[in-house]
């Protein structure tokens, strides 16, 4: 959520009345915004001499850009407040009755047209007037903290939507919207006094804090978006900066704003918010300049900001009926009316609203938004309780967490400790510091990992049992851990390429290997799974014992299981996962049907000293969901 | 094993019924020794006795060598005035000694008895007098001292040392007796067999030491919160979801759920992206073999009114909701793209799953409740209170006809379940709920009110495009399950709790979890 930070003398004169902290946190929590911070009582940082005055730090939802300057909150408050009305915002064009235009350029004489390289590198341009505005320091401030704020959020990084703004008296229209090589771009950059063309500018800015993170989004494009006034002074250089002939100033009267875009939906939502937050500063507060945008190879040509508020229709029971309340239609109306919404019953359908949403709300994309706003409205924590006591299910577990829960407590009630690692893990934890080897069709493995500790999903419950028995070094020994847990493996089959599976592993450290007793353990666990036990030679004849039967074969040490799964025995590193002849693979028979489900033993040497165990280990790992 | 002093310390009693003291009747015994004695006696009330401490100062070796022969500094006077005219400085350590030589100089330069005339020691006096020695001689005498500066002098010196002496003063107790009779420490299957539990004398137990330590199993704190909470939903009548699935597509992760391709949850800067496997399919029938098909994926009754789902329908509805709007909804009208919808990803949230279920219960839309409790997946930098895996507890109820105060009535018999009884709600956004609503419970301990959930009923541009009614609504809230945790535990950093770091000895004593009363 994006934070404001806004001048609190300033927002309670706006607001007409002083507010205690807790007063104003009361104020932001039922309109759903949130103080984060009133620096009044906190050490502020001292600039030019003067102590910084008291600030409100103000979280604003992500959707609402029409939050996100003092002009914002401090009206968007005063209309819930009821002290304002929505403004009616205007579009006056000028006195000669010539609209400032903008031509998306196109260029015949090279056989590519200009404008079908705009289509390739940043297709939409708009833009608008702010005619006689008048600025003081904080107002400029505010207007440029909006436009890094609408950069930074909509905008994603100015990927999809960025903003220049001009002093309108130093350029002049039309203005075209081109694409040329960077090379045959060449201007002054804000705040530089050097000339340079695009591809000095993207070498001079590489290591700049502030810019160097928007390079990317043009830099290795054969053309540039470039937008010239009519004598070819450059205005900017979209997404990245601005010419330094056009910058406004504290004094700027008249403002030129230009936007250029990926998204043809959100340079209108930009353009939209920012005319609405500042025209309210020009000699005739909430008119608008209205431009027109040629544009015609992508039937874009259009006057620009379409400041109409946009039309839609709202059910009065569904507002109703999702509020629990019973309120008339007029009633409604004077909830959204607080907020910034102009309703009214309609007058062909009694069971409608007719709304109308200012074009500040871009949020506003379904009846249930406005819904929401006529809740916020009524006051989330006024509505009427109810208690929902329907329910066509049953409560019931899934059916492996409830199995897994079993298995948890057997191996609990035998003495063993639950731990809880991590699912992901490095590569090698997962392969070769346990010897075993990646065939490439095992492990999912992630693409933008920020540590090596987070390489692949993990395929076995071990590395995490280990690492714990690595960390509590202080512990007495015998350590006895164990989970229960999913793993997950590649499987191509899938909708999702792969699936998880639920495992139960323990381990054992201490100072004798501890065999026998995992090899106990995994007894113990069969016994409560009523699976038994069959010798290799008689047993496997004898099927008087159930319809669940176990066995376990010594582990050829050169071959191991991966799969627990008898089709997919793959060599391994130098050395096995266990010490040779002191491992074995357990095999169930469950109604007929063979599984092999995992395998137990002495861990090598080689695989403790990797996880830095000093002790003997022996490891027990089985693949629970045969049980199922 | 040491002496058992019980007899001596009886018959010593026997001579009178006057005290004795135990350092004069047993000079000679450790006094932890006859402590024990008295204890097993006392016990018995057979003897009574009263502690005296008492501080005795001992010389050490230095400081016994010193009271018998002189201190090294006068040793080193007399040397010098023995020398009659000035002793080299290189030749006193063969006349004192190497360590009297060292020592002496300095304290006899100190005291200001002699002084330095080039490589030439002189007598700056003509007697001295060998206060440190008589110092030790009173102390060695006496084993006391009274002048408290000189006591911490002499330590600081290491010519004394400090010791405490415990002695007791005995008396007979009124159980007195002269013999002591032996006690057995346990009744046995002997004892039982032979009948002499009868009248064997049993030795007393200490009421004061825990018993033996047992040997116990432990499951994770975590896990027992986890259940807990499994539990309330249970009691509630949820039925609980297929989680068991980490790896997930952009598409059920995220389009389902109506959030936008340009949405910044879908950063690489928040979202674990898969390599390996590539790319995933779009959505499909599960293949009927898998177990873990949700019970409610199968229509409530072979009624006629269950309807096949049509996943390409889904998958065209969701394009449409998108990129043009539908439903009732403008939509976010943007171009969208198949491919980001079939990146795969590990599930940052389990709502993928919700919506899952959700789709499934279009089938057959009737009233349900899911729950579940999972490990959640983000790209996140790892610090006290973030890790890249944490538990999402997510609840879903669907109805006809539901209301916002509802939700809020829901909640707070959840929350009360867990001891929260103070509730709040704030607006709030959430790309896939609308409402959307935080919990803010008041925790008394804090004294505050905390942020411990997100609710709120999922956008008809989630519902419809699975074929779900209109008029079925469908509450949706989450909260972590590492938060309320750590809250309630007071486990400040999340790697203490979740991860390999964990120490055991907090998962083996750590005391069963009763959330309404913790």
């Amino acid at each position: 959520m994006p934070t404001i930070t806004v001048d609190k003398a300033a927002l309670f004169k706006e607001l007409g009345r002083e507010y205690t902290t807790e007063e104003f946190d009361e104020l932001c929590f039922e309109f759903g915004i949130e103080l984060d911070e009133d620096t009044t009582d906190s050490d502020r940082p001292i600039v030019d001499g003067k102590q910084e005055p008291p600030q409100l730090k103000i979280e604003v939802p992500a959707n609402r850009y029409d939050l996100l300057c003092f002009e914002g909150i401090s009206l968007m408050l005063n209309i819930f407040l009821g002290r304002k009305p929505l403004p009616n915002y205007r579009l006056v064009e000028p006195s000669s009755g010539k609209l400032e235009t903008i031509n998306v350029k196109e260029d015949v004489g090279t056989g590519h047209t200009v404008a079908e390289r705009t289509m390739k590198i940043r297709p939409y341009v708009s833009g608008a007037i702010l005619r006689n505005i008048k600025f003081d320091q904080i107002r400029y401030e505010s207007f440029i903290a909006l436009q890094d704020k609408l950069h930074q959020n909509l905008a994603r990084q100015r990927t999809l939507v960025s903003i220049g703004t001009h002093d309108l008296d130093t350029i002049e229209g039309p203005f075209t919207y081109e694409a040329l090589p960077p090379k045959n771009i060449s201007f002054i950059p804000l705040n530089q006094t050097q000339k340079m063309n695009g591809e000095e500018l993207m070498t001079f800015y590489e290591k700049d804090k502030h810019l160097g993170k928007y390079l990317h989004i043009i830099r290795d494009s054969p053309v540039y978006p470039v937008i010239y006034d009519s004598k070819r002074t450059v205005c900017s250089l979209p997404p990245i900066i601005n010419g330094d002939h056009s910058k406004i100033r504290l004094d700027t009267k008249n403002v030129f704003i230009e936007i250029t875009a990926l998204d043809k939906t959100k340079v209108e939502i930009v353009n939209r918010i920012l005319v609405a937050m500042f025209s309210q500063y020009t000699s005739e507060p909430f008119t608008i300049e209205p431009i027109k945008v040629v544009s015609e190879h992508n039937k874009e040509t259009r006057i620009v900001p379409d400041i109409s508020p946009r039309k839609t229709e709202a059910e009065v029971s569904f507002i109703n009926q999702c509020c629990g309340l019973d309120l008339p239609a007029a009633e409604i109306c004077k909830l959204l009316e607080k907020m910034a919404y102009h309703s009214k019953p309609s007058a062909t359908n009694p069971g409608l609203l007719d709304i109308e949403i200012p074009m500040t709300r871009a949020d506003v994309l379904h009846q249930s938004d406005i819904m929401e706003d006529a809740a916020v409205a009524y006051g989330f924590n006024n509505l009427p309780r109810a208690f929902p006591n329907i329910s066509g299910t049953i409560g019931q577990p899934l059916p492996i967490n409830k199995l897994s829960d079993i298995v948890r407590m057997e191996a609990a009630m035998a003495g063993w400790s639950e731990v809880l690692p991590l699912i992901l893990c490095s590569h090698d934890e997962n392969f070769s510091w346990l010897n075993r080897k990646d065939d490439g069709n095992t492990a999912v493995k992630l693409s933008n990992p920020k540590t090596l500790e987070f390489q692949v999903v993990r395929t076995s419950l071990l590395p995490g049992l280990l690492k714990t028995i690595r960390e509590n070094k202080t512990h007495t020994v015998p350590m006895k851990v164990f989970e229960v847990s999913d793993v997950a493996f590649k499987d191509l089959s899938l909708e999702r390429k792969s699936r998880n599976e639920r495992h139960f592993a323990a381990a054992w450290y201490g100072k004798t290997s501890g065999f026998e007793i995992v090899h106990g353990l995994m007894d113990r666990i069969m016994a409560m799974m009523k699976s038994a036990f069959i010798t290799g030679e008689e047993g496997l004849e004898n099927n008087s014992v159930g319809d669940s039967q176990y066995w376990i074969e010594e582990l050829n040490c050169k071959s191991d299981f991966r799969h627990y799964n008898l089709d997919n025995i793959t060599d391994t590193l130098a050395a096995p996962t266990y010490f040779p002849g002191h491992a074995a693979s357990i095999h169930v028979r469950i109604a007929g049907k063979e599984h092999a489900i995992g395998s137990f033993g002495i861990l090598h040497p080689t695989v403790l000293e990797k996880f830095e165990l000093r002790y003997p280990t022996s490891t027990l790992e089985i693949n629970i969901e045969a049980f199922l | 094993m040491a002496s058992d002093m019980t007899k001596p310390i009886l018959d010593a009693l026997s001579a009178s019924d006057a005290p004795i003291i135990s350092n004069q009747a047993f000079p000679s015994i450790p006094s932890t020794n006859v402590k024990s004695a008295l204890d097993r006696l006392g016990s018995r009330q057979m003897v009574e006795y009263e502690t005296m401490d008492r501080e005795v100062i001992s010389l050490t070796e230095e400081g016994e060598t010193i009271a018998n022969n002189g201190s090294h500094e006068v040793k080193v006077f007399q040397a010098v005035v023995a020398a009659m005219d000035g002793l080299k400085i290189s030749d006193l350590p063969g006349i004192v000694g190497k360590d009297n030589a060292k020592v002496g100089q300095g304290n006899a330069f100190k005291k200001g008895w002699i002084k330095k005339d080039k490589d030439l020691l002189r007598p700056n006096t003509e007697s001295v007098v060998d206060d440190t020695r008589e110092l030790l001689m009173t102390v060695k005498n006496t084993q006391t001292l009274g002048d408290q500066k000189a006591i911490a002098d002499l330590k600081r010196r290491k010519l004394i040392t400090l010791q405490k002496v415990v002695t007791f003063k005995i008396s007979k107790g009124p159980k007195y007796a002269k013999e002591f009779v032996k006690e057995e420490t346990d009744l046995t299957f002997d004892m039982l067999n032979s009948g002499s539990w009868k009248t064997v004398n049993l030795k007393p137990y200490n009421f004061k030491a825990k018993g033996a330590p047992t040997t116990a199993g432990a499951l994770h704190p975590l896990n027992k919160v986890r259940q807990e909470f499994r539990n309330i939903f249970f009691e509630m009548g949820f039925e609980e979801m297929p989680t068991n699935r980490y790896v997930e597509t952009g598409f059920w992760n995220f389009d389902a759920l109506f959030v936008p391709q340009q949405h910044p949850a879908r950063d690489l800067q928040d979202t674990f992206y898969i390599a390996d496997p590539a790319k995933a399919d779009p959505p499909r029938e599960d293949p009927l073999n898998d177990p873990h098909r949700p019970k409610s994926a199968q229509p409530a009754s072979k009624a006629t009114t269950a309807k096949p789902l049509d996943y390409k329908d889904y998958w065209e509805n969701v394009r449409e909701v998108h990129q043009n709007g539908k439903y009732g909804s403008i939509g976010y009208r943007y171009p969208w793209s198949a491919d980001e919808c079939l990146r795969l990803v590990l599930r940052t949230h389990t709502t993928s799953v919700s919506a899952y279920v959700l789709h499934k219960l279009a089938a057959d839309p009737r009233p349900a409740r899911f729950f579940s409790i999972d490990r959640v997946f983000r790209n996140e930098a790892v610090d006290a209170t973030h890790l890249a895996e944490f538990h999402q507890i997510e609840g879903v109820i669907a109805d006809f006809g539901l209301t916002l105060g509802g939700l809020i009535g829901f909640m707070e018999v959840f929350f009360a379940k867990m001891g929260i009884h103070q509730l709040r709600f704030k607006p709030a956004y959430n790309p896939y709920t609308e409402p959307s609503m935080e919990i803010f419970g008041y925790h008394d301990g804090l004294g505050k009110w905390v942020e411990i959930g997100n609710s709120g009923m999922f956008r008809p541009e989630m519902l419809e495009p699975m074929g779900l009614p209109k008029d079925m609504r469908v509450y949706g809230w989450g909260l972590s399950l590492e938060r309320p945790t750590m809250i309630k535990y007071g486990v400040s950093n999340i790697r203490e709790l979740v991860g390999h770091k964990v120490d055991l000895n907090f998962i083996e004593t750590n005391p069963a979890v009763r959330l309404e009363k913790d």
